[in-house]
C-alpha cells in the first residue's frame, strides 16, 4: 500500500484563506498593523476573576467580541470559545473561495482547554454540560457552519496549532479531502493562569524572548483559522504559498521541561525540511515557538544550531499577543503568511540583550526582505515539537 | 499493509493481551485507583515516577507495560522512528475536575504544578516516550468514541509517507467513573 500511494502524485496544499484574534484586533490586517506599529497587548490584569493577584496578560476584548458575535448570531447562545472561533472561521472564510459546506471540506479544531471556564459552577446554569468536551464544541462549529463531516479536534498542548496544521496538509496530501479549515484558540481563563502561576512561569511584565532578562512568559487569549486547499483555483491571491513539509517529536526527557540539548525539536525541524526538500541555506526566516520562558528558548537556540538554521532572520511573536496555547502554531503561521506575501519580517518586541547561549540571528527591527520560505515552530508540555514549512510557490 | 502484532486491553478491572485475559480483580467494587496500583504489583512493576502521574498516564503507562513486556519490540527501531498517535474522549478531564477543585474556594487557593501539568491529555505520551525512549511523532486525537477506521487512516498514512516505522496507537480513556484502553 505504501509504494501505491507513493506512486501516484501527491496533490500540492495552498493556503486558501486566514484570520487571527488577539488583543490587537480581530482581523489579519488589523493585528499586522499593530505589528508593524510596534504595538503590544500585553497589559496588566487585574481581573480577580481570573487571578487573586495582578498579572501580565493579552486578553481579547469581551465588548467587541459581542458586538462583533451580535452581528452574526445570538450572543448568549454560544460560551465565549466558541464565540471565537465561529468569528475567526467566519471572516477567514470572507477571504477565500472554499465552500465550506462542501463535503470535500473538513474542519480541524485545535485547542488545549476549548470550554474549560465550563468548569465553573456558575457557568453551568447557562450551559449543557457536555460543552465542556471538546469533540462537541467541534460537532457544534461544524453544524453551525452546515459542514457535513465530522470534525477532527487535536488537543496537544501547545504544538495543537501546529499539528492541525501538519495533519490537515496530510490528509489533503492522501487525497481524503479538497479543503481542511484549521481554526484553533484558547481562552484566557482562570483555570490556565492559576496553574501557570503555581508553575512560576507568568513573566512580572511583557515577555521578553530570547532576552538575557526574560523571566517567564504571558498567556494570550486568541484564535486563529487557515484553511487549505489542494485547489488553486479556490485560492484568491495572486501570491500562491504551499505548506510543503510537517513532522511532531518527542523528546522523550522530561514532562514539564524542555530538553536541554534540543535534539527533540531538531528531529521536527529536520523532517519538516526533508519533507519540504529545502536546505538550510535556502530558508528565508523562522517563526519560533519562543516563549520567553529561560529553558524553552534556549533549547529552542540550540536546536536551530543543530539544524544549520542559526543565521537564518528568526522571531518571536509572543511578545505582541502573549502565549495563545492551542491558537499559537495556527496565529504566528497567519503572520508567516504575511510575511511571505508581504517579503517582511517582524521585529522580536522585548529583545534586547542575547540570553540563550547559540548566536542567533534575531529579528530586531522591521525589515523587508525576499521571504519566500519560512519554517514556523513550537514546543510544548509533555516534550512535543512540531515544524512545519511554507513555500512561495515559484510561478515558472 | 499495517500489522498489528500484539494488542492489550484495561477495562472493567480487568488487564487482556492478544485477546487472553492476563490480570484480573474479582472486586466489582473496586476504583480504579486500587485496580490499577495492584496490576502495577502483579507485573512486579519498578519504576517510581508511576505513583506521580495522572489517572489518565497511569491507565497508558500500565496498558504500555503489559504490551511490550519480553517483546523487545521497541529495541528494533531507532527512538526517532516510532510514533504514538492516540484518540480519547475526554481529554484529561479527571485531572481538569482535581485542579478546578483547588481554585474553587478563593480562601483556600492551593493549585499545584504537579496536579496541573496534568490537565493536558498528551503528559501520558510524554510519560511512554520518557519510558520507552521514543521520539518519533506523537498526536493526540479527541473523539467521542474510538474511530479505529479513522486511526488506521492517519497510521497508515505515516508509514506509508516514510515519517515512522512503528507506531503505538489506540484509545485511552479515564472519565468519570469509566476507563478504557485499547493498545497495539
Amino acid at each position: 500500500m505504501g509504494n501505491s500511494l507513493k506512486s501516484e502524485k501527491m496533490p500540492e496544499v495552498y493556503i486558501a484563506g486566514n484570520n487571527m484574534m488577539t488583543s490587537l484586533g480581530f482581523t489579519t490586517d488589523e493585528n499586522v498593523e499593530n505589528l508593524k506599529n510596534d504595538i503590544s497587548g500585553i497589559r496588566l490584569c487585574t481581573d480577580k476573576n481570573l487571578y487573586p493577584t495582578p498579572f501580565w496578560a493579552s486578553p481579547l476584548s469581551t465588548e467587541r467580541l459581542n458586538d462583533s458575535f451580535a452581528g452574526i448570531a445570538d450572543v448568549t447562545l454560544f460560551t465565549r470559545f466558541e464565540k471565537m472561533q465561529i468569528l475567526s472561521l467566519t471572516e477567514a472564510l470572507k477571504n477565500s473561495k472554499v465552500d465550506v459546506c462542501d463535503a470535500k471540506t473538513l474542519i480541524i479544531l485545535s485547542s488545549t482547554k476549548g470550554n474549560i471556564d465550563l468548569l465553573e459552577e456558575t457557568r453551568q446554569n447557562y450551559f449543557s454540560p457536555e460543552r465542556v468536551y471538546l469533540w462537541e464544541t467541534a460537532k457544534r462549529l461544524a453544524e453551525f457552519f452546515g459542514n457535513p463531516n465530522r470534525p477532527l479536534v487535536i488537543s496537544n498542548a501547545c504544538i495543537s496549532g501546529v499539528l492541525a496544521i501538519i495533519t490537515g496538509m496530510r490528509l489533503i496530501k492522501a487525497g481524503k479531502y479538497e479543503n481542511v479549515i484549521v481554526t484553533g484558540g484558547d481562552i484566557l481563563s482562570e483555570f490556565v493562569v492559576s496553574g501557570f502561576q503555581s508553575f512560576q512561569s507568568l513573566s512580572q511584565g511583557p515577555c521578553q524572548p530570547f532576552d538575557a532578562k526574560r523571566t517567564g512568559l504571558n498567556i494570550g487569549e486568541g484564535c486563529g483559522t487557515i484553511i487549505l486547499t489542494s485547489n488553486s483555483s479556490l485560492v484568491d491571491d495572486s501570491c500562491l504559498i504551499r505548506v510543503t513539509g510537517g513532522h511532531s517529536s518527542n523528546d522523550a526527557n522530561h514532562i514539564s521541561g524542555p530538553s536541554r540539548t534540543g535534539d527533540g525539536l531538531y528531529l521536527a525541524i529536520k523532517g519538516a525540511m526533508n519533507e519540504a526538500d529545502i536546505l538550510p541555506e535556502n530558508l528565508d526566516y523562522v517563526s519560533a515557538h519562543g516563549t520567553a520562558t529561560a529553558y524553552n528558548d534556549e533549547m529552542e537556540a540550540k536546536a536551530l544550531a543543530l539544524a544549520g538554521l542559526n543565521h537564518v532572520p528568526v522571531n518571536s511573536l509572543k511578545s505582541y499577543f502573549g502565549h495563545t496555547l492551542g491558537a499559537a502554531g495556527i496565529i504566528e503561521s497567519v503572520v508567516c503568511l504575511y510575511s511571505l506575501k508581504q517579503n517582511i519580517l517582524f521585529n522580536t518586541k522585548g529583545y534586547q540583550e542575547h540570553g540563550v547561549s547559540v548566536d542567533l540571528n534575531i529579528i530586531k527591527k522591521l525589515t523587508s526582505a525576499p521571504v519566500n520560505s519560512c519554517l514556523k515552530m513550537a514546543s510544548g508540555f509533555g516534550g512535543c515539537n512540531a515544524a512545519v514549512v511554507f513555500q512561495k510557490k515559484i510561478v515558472s | 499493509m499495517i500489522e498489528i502484532t500484539n494488542y492489550c486491553t484495561i477495562s472493567g478491572n480487568h488487564i487482556s493481551v492478544n485477546g487472553q485475559i492476563d490480570f484480573v480483580q474479582d472486586d466489582s467494587a473496586m476504583s480504579f485507583t486500587d485496580f490499577i496500583k495492584a496490576a502495577y504489583r502483579n507485573y512486579k512493576m519498578d519504576y517510581p515516577k508511576f505513583f506521580k502521574m495522572d489517572n489518565l498516564s497511569k491507565l497508558a503507562f500500565i496498558a504500555a507495560e503489559v504490551l511490550l513486556k519480553d517483546t523487545g519490540f521497541l529495541t528494533r527501531y531507532q527512538p526517532e522512528d516510532i510514533g504514538i498517535l492516540f484518540q480519547n474522549g475526554s481529554s484529561s478531564l479527571d485531572s481538569d475536575l482535581k485542579h478546578a477543585a483547588s481554585i474553587k474556594d478563593k480562601t483556600n487557593y492551593f493549585p499545584s504544578p504537579a496536579v496541573f501539568v496534568y490537565t493536558l491529555p498528551n503528559i501520558m505520551i510524554g510519560e511512554l516516550c520518557i519510558r520507552h525512549k521514543i521520539k518519533g511523532e506523537n498526536t493526540l486525537f479527541i473523539f467521542p468514541k474510538f474511530d479505529t477506521g479513522f486511526l488506521y487512516d492517519i497510521i497508515d498514512n505515516s508509514f506509508a509517507t516514510g515519517k515512522i516505522q512503528s507506531c503505538l496507537g489506540g484509545w485511552i480513556e479515564c472519565g468519570n467513573d469509566n476507563y478504557q484502553a485499547f493498545l497495539f
